[in-house]
């Protein structure tokens, strides 16, 4: 959990620096080294700052959904294994907190709860932009997941279990000898696209952020929250970006697979974990590029693109698989 | 002994829930007492070792029907219900008749220790065999349901659609076409 | 080890709370809100019985409830929006004219 909340932190560093350069301008640079201490300043503010509740809200709600939003964005990573099996003193175990056989459907699962919280930020907010803006994002997280939902189906096809620790030993191995058997080499090239525009809607991101945006309806379902509730949907958000991440990394990059072991066995025990960190690092680079780069969708384009572009190629993208798998059995 | 404890904890918070739905008087409690109630029942699914029924209920069940009735409740921005007469009478007669009603059949079932014992995990539903009983012996009704839901889909669009508005997108399409 | 009883108990309770919603409440999403109470219970007895006889066939019914539940959810709250646009009330004793 600590690991968790430091990531978010630094993820936000990251973001900033990189959209920063992206727009040709340096990021923060004064607090500590190339800014690197500029995550502490701002939790420092975010403590300090005065916690406002307007009178016109209705509290228990108000209070709770960013906490609903923040509990299910951290517990998601509880399934999500980011290394092989190791020997730690002599005790042999999994690099993740539980490993159950469903783990893909509870990430999922969890996904679909945590609309939740940004439907009841809006609604308990009582005012109009925060209502508008929080019905937006929900029906957008709602319509992407099932695509997302669908991109996945593809992957578990190939790998033949829910569990995400199998998914991943099914991509062990190369092709040829060089070309890693990867699930994006192994033809579901397509379902990452899907998965990968799926996940910014979900995460709400560029360039589909219109229901935050800053520009558009004032600032959408968390106009009226102010410090640290604010400060727990901005950890929410980033910590939903690195959970896709890693599901990503899992389920199309191979996981904690790469090239050959070497080193003592001390580093050959770590190496799995640092794959899996190089790949998560280079997902959210992704990420925070697009973010810099492209201007955003209006919704009315948006749900157009997740219903009748998304949707019906997630299908194909399952029959095709589907089809593929069946005839070489 | 575990087993117990953890049924009678969710069981009571399953009970809980309920109760509140029919306490509460501002519909959007009444859904979020609802959406506890269908998690927990989602853990005792679990402790019947059905983690594939367990998981789907989260996410179409409390994951995607409760949001649609959330959004609901938000977008008509239903208010506090009123007593009206016709509640009133439902109230006196209504609950005691229910609750006579259900204490008669749980003491029928608890009375009658025949039914026997369920173990934890009693009966694992791992995804692949209930995948394989819904294409093969349940593929009729499986097909049936997909017909159903698309009916409801293409129902729920019309019903809900601004009065007119299919009526003009089909009329744009003729001026198109002709 | 418990008894299968509890489970019917549990379920049995959980549809005399939703009848009781359907008798007593008068705002429309509500009584909405207590047939999908009503369902889930029916969800747990089915559940339980299928894990005492070991019969998976209740688990896949399941589904077919789960399924049957958000179709008609769907055009149940499409027809509550219909009815709320044309009266301008969810209160199901103020829907009592055939004709405004």
């Amino acid at each position: 959990m600590a690991i968790l909340l430091t990531a978010v932190a630094y993820t936000v560093w990251l973001e900033r620096k990189v959209v920063g350069h992206i727009q040709n301008r340096w990021g923060p640079t004064r607090v500590g080294p190339f800014g690197l201490l500029q995550p502490l300043a701002d939790g420092v503010k975010f403590i300090f700052k005065e916690d406002l509740i307007p009178p016109h809200v209705f509290k228990p709600l108000y209070i709770a959904a960013p906490m609903i939003a923040l509990i299910f964005a951290l517990t998601s990573i509880s399934v999500i294994p980011i290394g092989n099996w190791i020997t730690v003193f002599g005790i042999h175990t999994p690099l993740e907190i539980t490993d159950v056989n469903i783990g893909l459907l509870i990430v999922l699962g969890i996904t679909s709860l945590g609309v939740y919280g940004v439907a009841l930020a809006g609604w308990s907010s009582n005012s109009k932009y925060s209502l508008l803006g929080g019905l937006r994002a929900s029906a957008q997280m709602v319509s992407y997941e099932i695509s997302l939902g669908l991109s996945l189906v593809g992957v578990l096809i190939l790998a033949g279990s829910f569990s995400l620790r199998d998914i991943v030993d099914a991509q062990g191995g190369t092709f040829w000898g060089f070309i890693p058997r990867w699930n994006i080499f192994q033809g579901q090239i397509v379902a990452f696209f899907i998965y990968l525009m799926a996940a910014y809607a979900e995460t709400n991101r560029v360039p589909f952020d219109l229901p935050e945006a800053e520009t558009e309806l004032v600032a959408g379902y968390h106009t009226e929250y102010s410090a640290m509730k604010f400060a727990m949907f901005f950890m929410a958000e980033y910590a939903n970006m690195i959970t896709v991440a890693c599901l990503a990394t899992l389920l199309f990059l191979g996981g904690w697979h790469g090239p050959h072991r070497f080193g003592p066995p001390f580093v050959q025990a770590i190496l799995p974990v640092f794959w899996f960190v190089v790949k998560v690092f280079a997902f959210l680079f992704l990420y925070i590029w697009v973010r810099g780069t492209l201007p955003r969708f209006r919704y009315d384009q948006l749900m157009a693109f997740g219903w009748k572009f998304l949707l019906p190629l997630a299908i194909a993208n399952l029959v095709i698989t589907a089809l593929i798998v069946a005839l070489r059995a | 002994m575990l087993h117990l404890l953890v049924f009678s904890v969710f069981g009571l918070v399953c009970v809980a829930g309920a109760v509140n739905l029919l306490v509460q008087r501002h519909p959007i409690n009444s859904a979020l007492s609802l959406v506890v109630v269908m998690g927990s029942l989602a853990v005792e699914y679990l402790l019947l070792g059905a983690e594939f029924v367990a998981a789907v209920q989260v996410i179409v069940y409390a994951g995607a029907i409760m949001v649609l009735f959330v959004f609901v409740i938000m977008l008509l921005n239903a208010g506090e219900e009123d007593r009206t007469k016709g509640s009133r009478v439902a109230m006196l007669f209504g609950i005691p008749g229910v609750v006579i009603g259900s204490v008669l059949v749980a003491w029928v079932l608890v009375g009658h220790s025949g039914t026997g014992n369920v173990a934890v995990g009693a009966l694992p539903g791992p995804p692949k065999v209930i995948g394989w009983l819904l294409f093969h012996d349940f593929l009729l009704p499986f097909e049936v349901t997909s017909v159903l839901v698309l009916i409801a889909i293409m129902g729920a669009v019309v019903l809900a659609s601004h009065p007119g508005s299919v009526q003009q997108t089909s009329a744009q399409a003729d001026k198109r076409e002709g | 080890m418990v008894p299968l009883s509890y489970y019917l108990v549990l379920s049995g309770i959980l549809f005399a709370c939703g009848v009781t919603g359907f008798l007593i409440k008068r705002n429309i999403i509500t009584i909405f809100m207590s047939i999908e109470l009503m369902l889930n219970g029916v969800n747990l007895s089915f559940v339980a019985f299928a894990a005492q006889w070991h019969a998976l066939s209740g688990q896949v019914f399941v589904f077919f409830v789960m399924v049957v539940a958000a179709a008609e959810s769907a055009v149940g709250l499409a027809i509550i929006i219909a009815v709320y646009r044309t009266r301008e009330t969810l209160n199901v004793d103020r829907v009592n004219l055939l004709k405004l």
